[in-house]
C-alpha cells in the first residue's frame, strides 16, 4: 500500500527527471530564457535609440547648416573712370546709372566668353540684389580706385542662394517680384559659363548680423565675440570665487549650521532652472543697479552665478582626491595650513579643477534662456565692439541668443543661418571638451 | 576718473606695497630672514593685501549704494506737479536716467561741451533733436522739468564718482600706510595675512548663499506687487491666460493654471520617452555590456547631455515638428495643426533627458554591491530576474531620485519649449496641439520693451516664483529619498 502510493508519483517524478536533463530545456527553463533574451535585447534596444537620436541630430545639424557656410556670388571685373563716376553722381537717378554701367561689363563679360542668354535689368537686380546701389556705395567710399579695374564679387539674393544649395527647389517657384522661374534659367547658364560660382562664405564666419531683410549678409562673428567676452567674465569672476569657496569648504569650514546651509544651498543652486538665473540677473543687475541691457558684462555676471555651482563641486572633488598624507607631510615639516593648502594641495588638484572650470565653461556658453532675458535677443549685433573696454558694456548678442533671433525671424532663409551658427557653437564646444578629456587625461594622478 | 583706472591704480599701488614691505621687514632684521617672525612674503602680502580689500570693498559698495541714492534725491526734487496726466515719477526718472546718459554721451562725443551740457535749456534747444543726432533715440519731448532733473542728475553722479575715487584711493593709501609703518621684525605677519585670506575664503563660500538670497528677494518682492495689482486668487486658480498688449488698465486674464497643465503634460511625455529609454539603458551598460562597448556607447549617450538646449529648440521646431505633421498632419491623420505642438516639445525633451536618467542610474544601479548579485545568480536566478528582482529593487530610491531629477529639470527646460511647443495657452488633452509652458511665458512676458510696472510685466516673476518653488521642492524630496534609502546598502 505504502509501496503503491509511493511509486505512482514517483513514476513521473522519474518521467520529469529525464526531460530535465542539462542539455534539454523543459518549457519553464525556455520560458525564463526567453525572458532574459528579451530583456537584454530591451536594453540593447534603448541604447542603440539613444544612439539613433544622437546620429538624426547630428545628421541634421550637419545636413541643415552645411549651406550657411557656401555661398553663391557673380564675379566681374569692372572699371568706372572718374568721368563716368561724376556724370553718374549728377544725375537724379545715380543708382539707376550705376546700374547701367554693371550691365554694360556684364555684356562685355558674356561677350568674352561667347554666353548668349537673354535677359533684362529687373531679372539681374533679382538675382543679385540693387547692384546700383551697391556699386555706387564701393565708389564714394573708395574714390581711388576708380580708372582702376577692380574684382567685384557680388552675392546673390537668398533665393539665388537656395536654389543653388538645394533648399529652393524648381518646383516650388512661384513667379514674384522676387523671383520668377525664368531667372532660374538665367542662373543655371551663368553657373555653367563660370561667371556664377560657390565659394565659400567668409562672411558668415567673421561678419556681424545683418537686418531682418538681408539674410544673406548674416554673420556670427560679432556673436562669437559677446561670447567671447562674456567667458572673459565668467573664467576671471567664477575660477576664483569656486576654488576660494571650495577651499573653505573642503579644508576649513567647521561643521556647523552655517556650513551646512552653504552646502545645501550649492547643491539646490546646481539645479534651479537657467531662467531662474535670468530673472535674477534682470531684477538685479539691470532693474536694481542699472548696469546696461545686452551687454556681455551682465551676461557674464549671470552665467557666473549660474556655472559656480558647477565648478564648485567639481572642485571639491579635486581636492578631497588628493591625499592626506600630502596634507600632514607639510604639516610634519612645519607649514601653517594655509601654506600646506595652497603650495601643495592646490596644486595637485589643478588638473581637476581646470577640467572643472573648462566643462563649465562650455554649459556656461551654450546657455540661452537667462541671455533672453537680459535683452540679448532681437538685439541686431551690427558690428564689432570697439574696444576692449567697450566689449564688456556695450551691447551685443551672445552666439546661442544669435542663433535664437535667427529661429525666430520669420523668413526661412536665417533658419539656415541658425543651424550654420550651431555648428559654430558646436565647435567650440568639443574643443572646450575635448581641452578638457586631454588635460585629466594627461595630469590626472591616480593616487 | 573711470573705475578701470582706479582698480588699476590700487593694484600698482599693491604690487608696490608688496616689494616694499618686503624690503622694509628684511631691513627691520639687517637682512637675516631668520630673524624675522614669518616669511619676507607674509610681510609684502600684508601691505599688498591692506591696500587692496578695504579700498576694493568700499568701490563696490560705493557703486552699489551711488545710484540708489542719487536716485532718490533727484526724485525728491522733482514736485509732484510737474509729472504730467497718466505719468508716474518711476516713469519720469527712466525719463531723467535716458536723458543724462544722452548729455554724457553727447559730451564723450564732443558733440556739446561739457559747459554746454549742463546749462541747455528746453526754451532755447530742442535737446531730443540734439541727442538724436548722436544716436540717443528719446521717446518722448524733453521736458523743462526732466531736463532741469537730469543735469541734476549729472551734477550729483558727477560729484559721487569724485568723491568716490578720493575715498577709494584715499583707503588704498591709508591702509598701504598703516600696514607698512606696522612691518616690523615682530610683526606676526604670517598670523594677519592667513587671517585674512581665510575671511575672503568665507566671503567666497556665502556668494553661493547670497546669490539664493538674491534669487528669492527679487522674485518675492516682484511677485507682491504683481499680486498688489492682481489678485492672487484668479492668478493661482484663472483657467485663461489672456494677457492684454495694447496697454494697462486691466483686461488682462493671467491664470496660471493651463501654463501648469502644459508644462506637466510637456514634462510627462518628456519622462515617458526618457524614463524607459535611460533606464533600460543603463540596465543594459551596467549589467550586460562588454567593457569596449561601454566605453564607446556610454560617453556617446552623454554627449546627448552636453548639447545646449537652444540646438534642440532649433531641432524641434525646423526637424521634428515637420516630421511629425507630415504624419499626424492634415496630409495624415489629421490630428494635427501646426508643427508646434506639446508632442514635438515632449518628444524632444525626452531625447534631452535620456543621458541625465541613465548616466544617474547607472551611477546608482553600479553601487549595489556585487555580494546581491552574486547571492541571486548563486540561487539560480537568471541575469534579468537578478537585475528586475534584486539589483532594480535596492536602487529603487535612487532611481527614484534620479527621475525626480529629471522631472524637475523638464519642467524649467525653456529653450525647447519657447521653440516648439507653441505659444497659445489651452488646457486640452490632445498631445498634437500647441500649449505653453510657465517657462515660456515668463520668456515672452519679460522680452520686448516691457514697462515693469505692470501686471503683464510682473506676472512673470509671479511665473517664475511658482516654478523656482516648483523645481526647489522636487529637488528636495529627490535629494530626501536617495540620502533617506541610500544607507541600506552600505
Amino acid at each position: 500500500m505504502t509501496d503503491a502510493t509511493a511509486s505512482t508519483p514517483a513514476a513521473p517524478a522519474s518521467g520529469r527527471r529525464q526531460s530535465i536533463s542539462l542539455f534539454r530545456q523543459d518549457a519553464h527553463t525556455k520560458r525564463r530564457n526567453a525572458a532574459e533574451t528579451r530583456f537584454k535585447a530591451y536594453g540593447l534596444t534603448a541604447v542603440l535609440v539613444g544612439l539613433f537620436f544622437l546620429i538624426v541630430l547630428f545628421g541634421s545639424i550637419i545636413s541643415n547648416g552645411l549651406p550657411a557656410f557656401t555661398r553663391t556670388v557673380v564675379e566681374l571685373e569692372l572699371t568706372l573712370t572718374q568721368e563716368q563716376y561724376e556724370e553718374a553722381e549728377s544725375k537724379l537717378l545715380k543708382t539707376g546709372a550705376y546700374r547701367d554701367f554693371f550691365i554694360a561689363a556684364f555684356d562685355r563679360e558674356l561677350e568674352e566668353r561667347g554666353v548668349e542668354v537673354e535677359y533684362d535689368a529687373a531679372a539681374l537686380e533679382r538675382i543679385l540684389g540693387k547692384i546700383g546701389g551697391n556699386l555706387r556705395e564701393f565708389y564714394t567710399a573708395n574714390e581711388d580706385r576708380l580708372g582702376q579695374p577692380v574684382d567685384f564679387e557680388l552675392s546673390t539674393s537668398s533665393r539665388i542662394d537656395g536654389y543653388f544649395n538645394g533648399r529652393l527647389k524648381r518646383e516650388d517657384v512661384r513667379d514674384s517680384r522676387f523671383l520668377m522661374s525664368t531667372d532660374l534659367d538665367l542662373a543655371d547658364e551663368l553657373y555653367a559659363a563660370g561667371i556664377m560660382k560657390s565659394d565659400f562664405n567668409w562672411n558668415f564666419i567673421t561678419g556681424a548680423d545683418s537686418g531682418v531683410d538681408n539674410p544673406g549678409g548674416a554673420g556670427i562673428g560679432a556673436s562669437v565675440v559677446g561670447s567671447f567676452f562674456m567667458m572673459i567674465v565668467v573664467l576671471v569672476l567664477s575660477l576664483p570665487i569656486g576654488v576660494a569657496a571650495s577651499i573653505y569648504l573642503e579644508e576649513f569650514a567647521p561643521k556647523n549650521r552655517w556650513t551646512d546651509l552653504i552646502e545645501v544651498n550649492i547643491s539646490n543652486l546646481a539645479a534651479v532652472p537657467s531662467i531662474v538665473f535670468g530673472i535674477l540677473g534682470l531684477a538685479v543687475f539691470i532693474q536694481f543697479a542699472g548696469l546696461p541691457q545686452s551687454a556681455p558684462l551682465v551676461g557674464g555676471l549671470v552665467l557666473t552665478l549660474m556655472t559656480l555651482p558647477t565648478i564648485i563641486i567639481s572642485t571639491r572633488a579635486s581636492l578631497k582626491s588628493v591625499p592626506p598624507s600630502i596634507r600632514d607631510a607639510a604639516l610634519g615639516v612645519g607649514a601653517s595650513k594655509m601654506q600646506a593648502v595652497f603650495h601643495h594641495v592646490l596644486p595637485l588638484a589643478m588638473p581637476g579643477i581646470l577640467t572643472g572650470t573648462i566643462i563649465g565653461l562650455a554649459q556656461a556658453l551654450g546657455e540661452t534662456a537667462p541671455l533672453l532675458l537680459i535683452g540679448m535677443v532681437g538685439f541686431v549685433a551690427r558690428g564689432y565692439p570697439d574696444g576692449f573696454v567697450s566689449g564688456f558694456t556695450e551691447a551685443n548678442s551672445a552666439m546661442p541668443a544669435q542663433i535664437y533671433t535667427w529661429a525666430a525671424r520669420a523668413d526661412a532663409s536665417f533658419y539656415e543661418k541658425a543651424w550654420g551658427g550651431i555648428i559654430i557653437l558646436l565647435l567650440f564646444l568639443m574643443t572646450m571638451n575635448i581641452i578638457a578629456i586631454v588635460l585629466r587625461r594627461r595630469f590626472e594622478r591616480r593616487w | 576718473m573711470p573705475v578701470l583706472w582706479i582698480v588699476l591704480i590700487v593694484l600698482a599701488l599693491a604690487a608696490v606695497g608688496y616689494v616694499l614691505g618686503r624690503q622694509r621687514a628684511l631691513a627691520s632684521a639687517d637682512g637675516n630672514s631668520r630673524k624675522l617672525h614669518s616669511l619676507p612674503s607674509f610681510y609684502g602680502t600684508s601691505v599688498a593685501i591692506f591696500t587692496m580689500v578695504f579700498s576694493f570693498a568700499a568701490l563696490i559698495v560705493w557703486m552699489i549704494v551711488q545710484p540708489i541714492v542719487v536716485e532718490n534725491r533727484v526724485a525728491a526734487t522733482i514736485s509732484p506737479e510737474t509729472i504730467p496726466e497718466g505719468r508716474t515719477i518711476g516713469l519720469m526718472m527712466s525719463d531723467v536716467r535716458r536723458v543724462a546718459d544722452g548729455l554724457d554721451q553727447a559730451v564723450a562725443q564732443g558733440a556739446m561741451s561739457a559747459d554746454q551740457a549742463t546749462s541747455i535749456r528746453t526754451e532755447f534747444t530742442d535737446v531730443r533733436e540734439r541727442l538724436g543726432q548722436i544716436g540717443v533715440a528719446l521717446g518722448s519731448d524733453v521736458g523743462p522739468a526732466v531736463l532741469h532733473a537730469a543735469q541734476r542728475y549729472r551734477a550729483m553722479s558727477a560729484t559721487g564718482d569724485l568723491a568716490m575715487t578720493v575715498v577709494v584711493l584715499g583707503l588704498a593709501l591709508a591702509g598701504f600706510a598703516v600696514a607698512y609703518s606696522r612691518t616690523h621684525r615682530d610683526f606676526r605677519a604670517r598670523n594677519v595675512v592667513e587671517r585674512t585670506i581665510r575671511y575672503i575664503l568665507i566671503f567666497a563660500a556665502s556668494i553661493a548663499v547670497l546669490t539664493t538670497v538674491g534669487i528669492v528677494l527679487s522674485l518675492i518682492f516682484n511677485t507682491i506687487e504683481f499680486f498688489r495689482l492682481y489678485p492672487a486668487w484668479e492668478f493661482f486658480f484663472g483657467t485663461t491666460w489672456a494677457p492684454s498688449f495694447s496697454g494697462r488698465g486691466g483686461g488682462s486674464e493671467l491664470g496660471i493654471v493651463p501654463l501648469l497643465w502644459g508644462t506637466f503634460y510637456i514634462s510627462l511625455i518628456a519622462l515617458l520617452v526618457a524614463v524607459p529609454i535611460g533606464l533600460f539603458a543603463a540596465i543594459y551598460l551596467s549589467e550586460y555590456a562588454s567593457p569596449k562597448v561601454r566605453s564607446i556607447a556610454k560617453p556617446m549617450i552623454e554627449v546627448l547631455a552636453g548639447i545646449p538646449t537652444i540646438v534642440y529648440g532649433l531641432f524641434a521646431l525646423l526637424t521634428v515638428g515637420p516630421l511629425l505633421l507630415s504624419v499626424f498632419g492634415d496630409d495624415g491623420l489629421g490630428w494635427m495643426q501646426a508643427g508646434t505642438a506639446v508632442m514635438t516639445a515632449g518628444l524632444v525633451m525626452g531625447v534631452m533627458l535620456i543621458p541625465f536618467v541613465s548616466s544617474l542610474s547607472d551611477d546608482i544601479i553600479n553601487a549595489v554591491p556585487q555580494a546581491m548579485r552574486d547571492g541571486s545568480l548563486g540561487l539560480g536566478a537568471t541575469h534579468s530576474e537578478t537585475v528586475r528582482q534584486v539589483v532594480l529593487p535596492a536602487a529603487l530610491p535612487g532611481i527614484v531620485g534620479a527621475i525626480l531629477l529629471a522631472a524637475s529639470r523638464a519642467i524649467g527646460e525653456t529653450m525647447i519649449v519657447v521653440l516648439g511647443a507653441g505659444a497659445a495657452a489651452r488646457l486640452s488633452l490632445n498631445p498634437f496641439e500647441a500649449m505653453t509652458t510657465v517657462t515660456a511665458k515668463i520668456v515672452s512676458q519679460l522680452t520686448g520693451d516691457s514697462d515693469f510696472g505692470s501686471p503683464e510685466a510682473l506676472v512673470a516673476f509671479a511665473l517664475g516664483m511658482t516654478l523656482f518653488v516648483i523645481t526647489l521642492m522636487l529637488n528636495i524630496l529627490a535629494l530626501y529619498i536617495v540620502r533617506k534609502y541610500r544607507e541600506q546598502y552600505e
